[in-house]
């Protein structure tokens, strides 16, 4: 992909050293908390973010602390429930849902269209202060007497459990509506800003994931957000519908719940998979293997994703017909999906492979995923699913996909725009050995988590069998080393905003039309409309020399 | 932000205002399509919101069709049947209102809003006649205390002075829906007629004519959501035996 432009991001002269970039053109508080800018909202929500997964984390390595015994070392039992749920919550719906298209979707989804903006910018700024406003509730709720029903809320316990469930419950509904516009926006900006001669099958592949997890956000959010407000209407008026004691059914709950949670679960992955898209392209210098196939494959999974809920309720009694269908859904899923990787590994194939932070995240990506996706096969398979369910194997499955892949994936994309945004680089030494220190820690946690939950561990206890002790020492162990890498990549990239070296106007050599705003990017962008006339990751076009200037 | 160089629409004549199109905009049919697509998906969300509830009503109404039956008979389709002529005919006022904008005629404009907004009004007032009556039946969740008694099953709430359910399982459960249903409805009723007032207060101002229309538009839109959404709760909860 390039432009007709000459040499666009380059500044070659006085005309482009004279404007200023978005970071510097206004300063002051209103200047960023009024603002409409895509990539300073993208800003805000990346620190936002970040703070949401280091609280995560910390709940988390209570969690791990916790257990390091069998008869537990920190808190008492209800304790330790408030503990795992405020890890959950913070984890699913005030980090990782808004993550990657709040944060890079909002950088650089419009830089890869060519667009100035989001097509609806009051609507972004609103998306974000309704994620500020939910996630205070959730903080409000903690201080309110906390919340113990896991994050899936089930009813009836989310009902009876004498705790802050109605605050948090709205919390939600308003982090879901900040998703639902945030999605909301992408799909009009995708349609209708898109720059001349980038027709569908030009755009890049994180556009077309960041489409169809839009596509998720806008369908299946609203269920979730009528089900909380059920929920918190059945707390306060007693109406029954999800209370078994007045007629009501809580397996209605679940079915609610999972219609939203199932596709959730694509909301949260299929950013992550058009960040590795792109990025194993990029660092492997080479088009992507298979691009219509991994394109489709994003609305493939969108469509299937809403038709699998019921592999979360294989014990709940649901029909035995339903279960039959439920899973083999689950496993077509797979399919897509498998895709996906197999594309992957197909572009790294003879790349020009560059060993940089970004792609080693990547890589990293490229393992765990393949083994968090496979034992979702397993888990998918009825027979198997009525012995694991409930055990340590689904955690250690779900945190394969949600933190070893999403979560990596966000780190890599992270690394991979930062010279974008901030016109700086980090040390590329220390992201290594964080992201070494990173995938080691991963592995530690969770290989013990599937041993033990394959031999019975049940999740959400706060004591255990003693035979047990051991596994979960080794867990906590790895918690701390991913720990100690995440608080090192945060320390890394944090101060190389002040004391790292200019980046180059295009870092890494890409070529999508972000890397062809001039680096970091002015108010609107570009400083002429980009006219696309190539076709997508045509390394061919790249201009060499852009890779070499330093940014402005 | 800087927006001084954003299109500028002209206004068709005098008592009219010009519109400038947002900076990011390249063209206004370009800014039209982008809200309108945008207000299309909204309002798809509005229907899912809406669906949970749908779904909950079919799946009770399967569980317990007695008490669906009997609960229907509580409700009086008159009034029932009022407010849903009553919102119809407001959808055709909206929908001459934007005809109005579309044309520049700012008094017709002003006229058929208000037309609207008195049918919200008629609407919300014989809601709350109906709301009054079932209160007085004792049968509304939100005023009539929330404890549930273990030993009895009772609600509290739930005091069916007349005993006209007597004898089916579970009588309070059509209530609930029937309230929450009509609540969440009624509350977009409201949030309606806010944003028609919003319109009225632009047109007074002179800002939708035939060159720039949209929030009329899209206003309008919502208004008939508001109306579908009823066209569909009026049989489901006050006719279906």
């Amino acid at each position: 992909m390039t432009t007709n432009a000459p040499a666009m991001g380059v500044a070659t002269g006085s005309h482009d050293t004279v404007k200023k970039n978005y970071l510097e053109i206004s300063k002051g508080f209103w200047s960023w908390a009024g603002t409409l800018d895509h990539k300073r909202i993208g800003i805000m929500y990346l620190i936002g973010v970040s703070l949401a997964l280091l609280a995560g984390g910390v709940f988390a390595m209570l969690v791990r602390l916790h257990l390091w015994k069998s008869t537990g070392v920190l808190f008492d039992n209800a304790t330790y429930n408030q503990i795992f749920t405020l890890h959950g919550v913070f984890m699913v719906f005030i980090f990782i849902i808004p993550a990657i298209p709040g944060s890079l979707g909002n950088m650089v989804l419009p830089l890869m269209l060519g667009a100035k903006d989001v097509a609806l910018p009051r609507l972004n700024l609103l998306s974000f202060y309704l994620w500020l406003s939910g996630t205070c509730l959730a903080l409000y709720a903690i201080v309110a007497g906390g919340f113990d029903t896991g994050w899936t809320f089930y009813a009836p316990y989310s009902i009876y459990t004498n705790q802050a469930v109605v605050s948090v419950g709205l919390g939600i509904f308003l982090l879901g509506f900040s998703s639902i516009f945030t999605g909301l926006n992408f799909i009009v900006t995708t349609h209708k800003l898109r720059a001349p001669g980038l027709t569908w099958f030009r755009m890049p592949l994180f556009v077309w994931a960041i489409y169809a997890t839009a596509i998720l956000q806008v369908l299946a959010t609203p269920v979730l957000g009528i089900t909380v407000l059920l929920v918190a209407f059945e707390r306060l008026y007693h109406i029954g519908i999800f209370d078994p004691r007045l007629g009501g059914d809580p397996v209605l709950f679940e079915h609610f719940f999972w219609f939203y949670s199932h596709p959730a679960v694509y909301i949260m992955v299929l950013p992550a998979f058009g960040i590795i898209s792109d990025l194993i392209s990029v660092h492997s210098r080479k088009p992507l293997f298979g691009y219509k196939l991994i394109a489709f494959s994003s609305i493939a999974i969108a469509m299937i994703s809403f038709l699998v809920w019921g592999h979360h309720m294989f014990t709940s009694g649901q029909s035995s017909y339903a279960m039959f269908a439920f899973s083999f859904l689950t496993f077509f899923v797979g399919i897509p999906t498998a895709i996906k990787e197999f594309s992957w590994v197909a572009t790294v194939w003879k790349g020009s492979i560059a060993l940089n932070s970004p792609m080693l995240y990547t890589l990293s990506f490229l393992i765990i995923f393949a083994i968090g996706g496979l034992t979702g096969v397993i888990l998918g398979a009825l027979n198997v699913d009525i012995h694991l369910h409930d055990t340590y194997f689904v955690v250690a499955h779900f945190h394969y996909v949600m933190m070893g892949s999403i979560a990596l994936a966000f780190f890599a994309g992270v690394h991979h725009w930062w010279p974008k945004m901030f016109g700086v680089m980090y040390s590329e030494f220390y992201a290594k050995i964080a992201c070494a220190l990173i995938f080691v820690g991963f592995n530690a946690t969770f290989i013990p988590q599937f041993i033990m939950g394959s031999r019975g561990m049940p999740r959400r206890y706060a004591t255990y069998v003693p035979e047990f002790e051991g596994f979960h020492q080794a867990s906590t162990i790895g918690a701390l080393v991913i720990g100690t890498g995440v608080a090192l990549m945060v320390g890394n990239l944090v101060l190389s905003i002040f004391t790292g070296k200019k980046a180059m106007q295009n870092e890494w050599g890409g070529v999508t039309l972000e890397w062809l705003s001039p680096t970091p990017p002015p108010l609107e962008n570009f400083y002429e409309q980009p006219i696309v006339t190539t076709e997508v990751y045509d390394y061919t076009t790249l201009d060499l020399r852009t890779t070499q200037t330093p940014c402005s | 932000m800087s927006h001084d160089h954003g299109i500028v629409v002209p206004a068709p004549g005098a008592g009219f205002l010009p519109h400038t199109v947002a900076h990011h905009f390249d063209s206004p049919t370009q800014e039209f399509q982008s809200a309108k697509l945008g207000f299309w998906l909204f309002l798809a969300t509005e229907i899912l919101l809406f669906g949970g509830l749908f779904a909950a009503y079919f799946f009770f109404h399967q569980v317990y069709p007695e008490t669906f039956r009997l609960g229907g008979q509580q409700l009086s389709w008159k009034l029932g049947a009022l407010n849903t002529t009553v919102l119809l005919i407001s959808s055709w006022t909206m929908a001459m209102g934007v005809r109005s904008a579309q044309t520049s005629q700012k008094r017709k404009l002003l006229i058929y809003c208000g037309l609207t907004l008195l049918g919200a009004a008629i609407f919300m007032v014989v809601k709350i006649i109906e709301y009054k009556a079932k209160f007085d039946h004792g049968f509304l969740p939100v005023f009539g205390g929330t404890d549930y008694d273990q030993a009895t099953h009772q609600l509290s709430w739930f005091k069916d002075y007349h005993n006209v359910m007597v004898g089916v399982q579970n009588p309070s459960l059509f209530f609930s829906i029937y309230f929450t249903m009509t609540a969440i409805h009624g509350v977009h009723v409201l949030v309606g007629a806010g944003l028609i007032i919003w319109i009225m207060v632009g047109a007074a101002k002179g800002r939708f004519h035939a060159n720039y229309f949209l929030p009329v538009d899209l206003v309008g839109l919502y208004w008939h959501l508001v109306d579908l959404i009823w066209i569909f709760l009026f049989p489901l909860l006050y006719l279906v035996p």
